[in-house]
């Protein structure tokens, strides 16, 4: 089973000063499966993503990528744009952090940096329009705007991207992420601010995702309609530390849960769920 | 009239020059926040290498001159884009994540680092050559014996810049390394997440930031025939004064920001006293900041919750 892992999170520890934010943590996520990070505000889960991202040096614990390839790679040690460079992890924020300015297709191609870097030769073919160039910008073209057309945005690719409707940015922005064609998608409240109808499209893209794309998902949530519907597994955290884990219904169901969720302790969790049924 | 119109070229081919360092100026505050106070001495570097180039290849019997022009402006490109290299690697960079206050520092050391290499290597005296364009033409006889001059020089540094602003206003809105530009400049954090080297995307504004810096230097030393090692730093204030004009951060508003500043000197000095003219263009960039306090093109900066 552990082959199947593609991240793997091993007794992690992130201490601030004398504030222990995550402590011990050991979780796994399966390969072209979307895994659910939930927890009370406060729990510890966006500085698990923040570690994973390399924004932060754990103060201990490992974090391991597998690679289809079978290329294991250590996230903690890697930093920057490292992590979308070798190790294909991409992000997006609890708050949308497009590039304002420019247009919905430049921000889509800025993510292919990568892909373009190689085929720009370091800048110096791509300063002469070399042919071979000219094709890879072709490509980088084509790929954002079928990303553009997934999201239903393709009409608004020339529009700066800061004019674009919240939930249009918030789609801009898994877009975005998935143009840097990464083995791993962190979502940090995806749903956030988003309406029924527009968090219900939002479940469809990532399991179009999960599904065409074969990408695995990690998402922190606090919108239990989308981590119901989609997760395939959810990690409950509080304080820093995992308190439940399991697929959506054990862990709905699971008293320690409901006790973290409601800020009671366990037995009377035990008494309003057997009171509720 | 005449006389108008004599200042005006005279002016646009003065603000030339000043918009091409402008650029540089606004662009590194753009992508890293920090005024690179010796990029004016970059300019003086830019200068002196055009000027050790084109002795240099005269000395070697070189006489055709579009080609020594061109070798020139080459050979001073790319040295001084190695110096803007250099000195953002071992002055600013180390310091990036430092307290703002310390590249600006920084900054202010380089570049007398630069003047006093310039001073020690190349002697304090003004460096003179001798006229290399010349020519040009009479565009209107007045009647009281003033002709309008067009000298052929003032043709190529207008023309230099046209053709450079549009190279560069290209590289920025059309090509990976302009679009990575714009990216950090909006959000650092996110553009390494997304992949982007941004230590390297700062080393290419850096970079380019200098070469158009040579290219003004370059242009001066035609223009007035001379460079000496004190030259970047009123022309540095100036430029700099010509960024903020326009709109720190903004591109075109350093090209208009510089334009602006060298018919402002060019006018006071015909119309009033060359000993003032700095006095009215600092005075005119205080009156525009006092009402528009972002510059001619500056947007106003939305403060993020």
């Amino acid at each position: 089973m552990s082959s199947d892992h593609i991240l793997t999170v091993d007794r992690l520890m992130m201490r601030f000063g004398g504030i222990v934010a995550v402590n011990e943590l050991s979780f796994a996520a399966e390969r072209r499966k979307i895994t659910a990070l939930i927890g009370p505000n406060g729990a510890g889960k966006t500085t698990v993503f923040n570690c994973i991202t390399g924004f932060y040096r754990p103060s201990g614990g490992a974090i391991r990528l597998a690679h289809d390839d079978g290329r294991t790679i250590q996230l903690e040690r890697l930093g920057d744009f490292r992590i979308t460079k070798q190790a294909k992890v991409a992000r997006t924020f609890q708050n949308i952090r497009l590039f304002p300015g420019m247009t919905a297709l430049e921000n889509l191609m800025v993510a292919q940096h990568n892909a373009l870097m190689r085929a720009s030769g370091l800048t110096f073919l791509g300063l002469i329009g070399a042919p071979s160039w000219r094709a890879a910008e072709q490509r980088a073209i084509e790929l954002a705007r079928t990303w553009l057309d997934r999201v239903g945005l393709l009409s608004r690719a020339d529009d700066a991207a800061g004019n674009l409707a919240y939930g249009d940015q918030r789609r801009l922005e898994i877009a975005r992420a998935m143009c840097t064609e990464p083995v791993l998608l962190c979502l940090d409240e995806p749903a956030a601010g988003l309406n029924a109808r527009e968090s219900g499209g939002l479940n469809e893209l990532l399991l179009s995702i999960r599904n065409e794309q074969g990408t695995s998902i990690l998402l922190i949530e606090h919108d239990m309609s989308v981590v119901m519907e989609i997760s395939d597994h959810v990690v409950v955290m509080d304080y820093g530390v995992k308190i439940a884990e399991g697929t959506p219904q054990a862990v709905r169901d699971d008293p320690k849960v409901i006790a973290a969720y409601l800020g009671a302790d366990e037995e009377e969790a035990i008494a309003v769920m057997e009171s509720g049924t | 009239m005449d006389y108008f119109a004599q200042q005006l070229i005279n002016g646009l081919v003065l603000g030339s020059i000043y918009g091409l360092i402008a650029i540089g100026y606004t662009m590194v505050y753009g992508i890293v926040g920090m005024i690179n106070f010796a990029h004016g001495d970059i300019f003086m570097i830019g200068g002196f290498i055009a000027m050790i180039s084109f002795l240099v290849l005269v000395s070697l019997g070189l006489t055709a001159i579009p080609l020594i022009l061109l070798i020139v402006l080459l050979v001073s490109m790319v040295i001084t884009a190695l110096y803007g290299w250099t000195i953002e690697r071992i002055a600013y960079r180390p310091l990036r994540h430092s307290f703002r206050l310390a590249p600006m520092l920084s900054a202010i050391g380089m570049s007398f680092v630069l003047t006093n290499f310039s001073q020690v290597s190349q002697g304090a005296r003004v460096k003179p050559v001798p006229p290399i364009i010349t020519g040009g033409y009479t565009l209107h006889e007045g009647s009281q014996g003033f002709a309008v001059q067009l000298s052929n020089i003032q043709i190529v540094v207008v023309l230099a810049t046209i053709v450079l602003l549009a190279v560069f206003t290209w590289l920025v809105s059309r090509t990976r390394l302009g679009r990575d530009m714009r990216a950090c400049e909006q959000d650092q954090t996110m553009a390494a997440l997304l992949g982007v080297d941004v230590d390297r995307t700062i080393s290419m504004t850096f970079v380019i930031g200098a070469a158009l810096a040579a290219v003004a230097g370059m242009m001066y030393l035609l223009y007035y025939g001379l460079v000496d090692f004190f030259m970047g730093f009123v022309a540095g204030i100036k430029a700099f004064t010509a960024a903020v004009l326009g709109g720190i951060g903004s591109l075109p508003g350093a090209m208009l920001g510089g334009l602006a500043i060298g018919l402002i000197e060019t006018f006071w000095s015909a119309y009033f006293s060359v000993e003032y003219k700095d006095v009215a263009a600092f005075s005119i960039l205080i009156v525009v900041l006092i009402f528009m306090p972002t510059g001619l093109l500056g947007r106003p900066e939305v403060e993020k919750v």
